[in-house]
């Protein structure tokens, strides 16, 4: 792979006059919330690895260290009706739509006190309190299955929108274009989020995708826009604009949110594809608790004193989850036969 | 509380790895996130960072360690104030990764205590609880109860594609959030007519034509029926939803499981299944076999027009996703339908549509009325077979086959499917396990030709099971 010289982005995905850039910034509440959640994915994430590198989690596990601010960013600005949906790197999703770390950690080790029982697994985990629809394990699927929950969301009239995440990966699948084409022709209430953590797995999206995934609407008159995903106030600026058009009835719309993920793809991926030091660049000038801390500290003249009670929270909670994630007892062995159909 | 780092996996099969190097010494201050040693095994290296903050109090493996088991302490993680002393206690053993998991033994079969009778009376079937689990554990169940001779005393002549029609507007009327969605179901009123008409009366957020993409559409049916609605996704043929397999199989059927019965997904996929008559290869495939292999599925295929009705709207109500094949030549068939609104048959329940005490032979959708009129041949011979319409094929009504083959010691199976792992498959499968010691043939399996569907009418009449083979199998199993 061609080095890339690394100031704030690589060259792929140039950062410029194309990005959206935050506003007015919001209260010190607001930006404390935001570097409470996204700390308590990084914190719940390095857990998550920890847990996997002793073997009590299995197969595959998907971080999502690095891209902390694109969900923390949306979701603050959701009605409680909207509705999420995603594919395997769903952790941090889960977390910041308020289902429990202690259920996410015990479904990652297999437990019956997961969110699924300890049938699910890592890459399918769903809430219907939380409104979290997946936790979908193929690349895509939750496109279509989002769009549907647009379809409902308009059916029904409740007023809600789909805030449908995918990875540049998944943008590729033909079924999103297909979600695109429908979305756009019935004007369904759909927010479509592009992850873009720049690989596919271990291909750069200069390898795997031709244009720009922003504009990948442009045919059925989506209106797309490229966010700097770095940014959570960036992000929560571009997603209250585009909930607002499509809550005004405008039918879908396309966030392109420019990321980047520290880890492997999974936790067995050795990361040949890149640079160290393309990693290093974001971790160091980039990332995206560190900026939201810069801001308390220099704007708000908040010391790092007054983040201290919110970093002990979130090491409670994480420790507690992983307790609580090895001493819940596996599933009865009964539960194997359980749930294959619903009873009428 | 100090806190023992332990030597981690890059993979769930990596057993030992090498200390490449410590990027802290003892003493040092780590944060949490921190990059703290490098490991490394024949295909990979990978950082191990600090999960939580504190002094690295001690390091346990020296680095250029070799062949480090998993699970072992590398190092101590201190707390502001603690001592090394403090921390070193004998490593604890590792926490066990994984269990094996407990090998539920299959129920055993259900004793054959029904003795072989040459009635042909159904039984009347019982209510069981946990009915769907002790089918998966292959339970021998009787089906459900259903008696519907009420029914037929109020029926109409009507084509199959109107009894479907009618099933399905009757369910549209009872539950607004029921709605059809396909290609070409609204304005153009079906492009086999099933739907017309139901525009008018169901207006366009209802009946919806969907572009020709199946493999979203059908996503969107997946979506919909999750937060609640009650979708019928029509394919115009079967051999269309191989694009939508994957939405099928990984969304509608496995969600409700890999949720732990948090969500569900109650959708009703149909469509014309099989060969139609000359249109070829892609345009005539019979799927059954396909669907009904999967967990989660239901899967039913109508022949008559009470069939059409009954299961379409027992497949509406159905909280599950259930597969509805109809069939392209059945569609203009007229059958005396039962035009009662609560005639709704129970899946996993077939039908004796004649009794026979000789031979059984199983069959599903168009093929019961080649299966009937082969009967008759066999009736001019001397030879009485009982024909199985088997209406629903997942849940499988083993029970009723079972309960026949005992009493005729004789069954063949008929699909207008390929045989290989076909629905013939199974059938042949349950009777081996089940009733081996009752049979007096070998059962006996009429499928389609092991190819793709000719398009030439010879060629087309020859992969296609016909009357006569029927007749020629059945004889053969009774040595005739």
């Amino acid at each position: 792979m061609k080095k890339t010289n690394l100031k704030t982005v690589p060259e792929t995905v140039p950062m410029g006059a194309e990005l959206s850039n935050s506003a007015g910034l919001p209260s010190v509440e607001e930006l404390k919330k935001f570097y409470r959640d996204m700390l308590l994915i990084r914190r719940f994430e390095e857990k998550a690895g920890q847990l996997y590198g002793m073997g009590l989690i299995g197969g595959f596990c998907h971080l999502y260290i690095g891209e902390e601010a694109v969900v923390t960013g949306i979701q603050s600005v959701q009605k409680p009706q909207d509705t999420v949906i995603t594919a395997y790197r769903n952790h941090g999703h889960m977390l910041v739509c308020g289902i429990s770390a202690n259920e996410v950690m015990a479904e990652l080790t297999g437990r019956a006190g997961g969110c699924s029982r300890g049938k699910g697994g890592s890459m399918h985990m769903f809430s219907v309190e939380k409104n979290f629809y997946g936790g979908h394990g193929i690349v895509g699927a939750q496109i279509s299955i989002g769009t549907g929950l647009a379809f409902a969301h308009k059916y029904s009239g409740d007023g809600g929108v789909c805030v449908a995440y995918m990875g540049d990966g998944a943008a590729d699948q033909g079924q999103v274009a297909e979600s695109y084409n429908m979305a756009a022709l019935w004007k369904l209430p759909i927010l479509f989020v592009i992850e873009n953590n720049q690989y596919s797995m271990g291909t750069s999206t200069k390898r795997h995708a031709a244009g720009e995934f922003y504009r990948r609407g442009e045919g059925f008159g989506i209106q797309g826009e490229r966010v700097d995903g770095m940014d959570v106030l960036a992000v929560r600026e571009a997603a209250s604009r585009a909930l607002d058009d499509i809550r005004a009835g405008a039918g879908p719309y396309i966030l392109e949110i420019i990321t980047y993920r520290y880890r492997g793809h999974s936790m067995s991926d050795p990361q040949k594809y890149r640079t160290k030091e393309e990693v290093e660049q974001y971790k160091g000038a980039r990332d995206p608790i560190e900026g939201v801390k810069k801001i308390l500290m220099d704007e708000y003249g908040v010391g790092e004193e007054a983040l201290k009670p919110i970093d002990q929270e979130i090491k409670e909670i994480v420790r507690e989850a992983a307790e609580f994630s090895q001493s819940s007892p596996q599933p009865d062995p009964a539960e194997l036969w359980t749930d294959v159909l619903k009873e009428e | 509380m100090s806190v023992q780092i332990l030597m981690p996996a890059l993979s769930p099969t990596m057993t030992e790895g090498n200390l490449a190097r410590w990027l802290k010494k003892e003493g040092e201050m780590v944060k949490a996130g921190e990059v703290i040693a490098e490991i490394e095994t024949d295909k990979a290296t990978m950082e191990v960072e600090a999960v939580d903050e504190g002094r690295l109090g001690k390091i346990l493996i020296a680095e250029g360690a070799q062949g480090v088991a998993v699970n072992t302490p590398i190092a101590v993680l201190l707390e502001d104030g603690e001592t090394e002393a403090a921390a070193i206690t004998p490593a604890a053993a590792p926490a066990p990764a994984t269990q094996d998991i407990p090998c539920i033994p299959n129920a055993a079969p259900v004793a054959n205590s029904v003795t072989p009778t040459a009635q042909a009376a159904q039984a009347e079937g019982k209510i069981i609880a946990n009915r769907d689990i002790l089918y998966a554990q292959g339970m021998i169940i009787e089906p459900p109860p259903f008696d519907e001779a009420p029914f037929m005393e109020r029926t109409q002549p009507m084509q199959v594609r109107e009894a479907l029609r009618m099933g399905m507007s009757e369910e549209m009327r009872r539950d607004k959030n029921v709605f059809l969605m396909g290609e070409e179901v609204a304005e153009y009123n079906g492009a086999y007519k099933v739907s017309q008409g139901m525009l008018d009366e169901f207006g366009p957020d209802r009946v919806i034509d969907s572009p020709i993409t199946e493999h979203a559409f059908t996503g969107l049916g997946v979506g919909a029926a999750m937060k609640g609605l009650r979708p019928i996704i029509e394919f115009m043929s079967m051999d269309f939803a191989m694009q939508a397999m994957d939405q099928i199989v990984n969304s509608a059927a496995k969600t409700l499981y890999m949720a732990g019965g948090k969500l569900g997904c109650p959708i009703v996929f149909r469509g014309q299944n099989g060969a139609p008559g000359k249109v070829g290869a892609q345009h005539s495939g019979c799927y059954a076999s396909w669907f009904a292999h999967v967990p989660g599925m239901k899967v039913v295929a109508p022949w008559s027009g009470a069939d059409a009705k009954g299961l379409i709207k027992a497949a509406i109500r159905d909280p599950n996703p259930v597969m509805v094949l109809e069939h392209e030549l059945m569609y203009g068939q007229i059958f005396e339908t039962p035009i009662d609104d609560e005639f709704v048959i129970p899946l996993g329940r077939a039908k004796i549509e004649r009794a026979g005490s000789d031979v059984t032979i199983v069959s599903f959708s168009i093929m019961v009325g080649k299966c009937l009129e082969a009967a008759k041949k066999l009736e001019e011979q001397g030879i009485s077979a009982e024909v199985i319409n088997l209406r629903t094929i997942r849940p499988l009504d083993r029970w009723t086959i079972l309960e026949s083959v005992k009493k005729t010691n004789r069954i063949i199976s008929v699909e207008e499917g390929w045989p290989f792992a076909g629905i013939g498959a199974e059938i042949a499968a349950l009777i081996n396990e089940h009733a081996f010691d009752y049979l007096d043939a070998p059962v006996l399996r009429v499928c389609a030709a092991d190819v793709p569907m000719p398009y030439a009418s010879n060629l087309e009449a020859l992969a296609t099971p016909q009357v006569d083979e029927i007749v020629h199998k059945a004889r053969q199993v009774c040595y005739k």
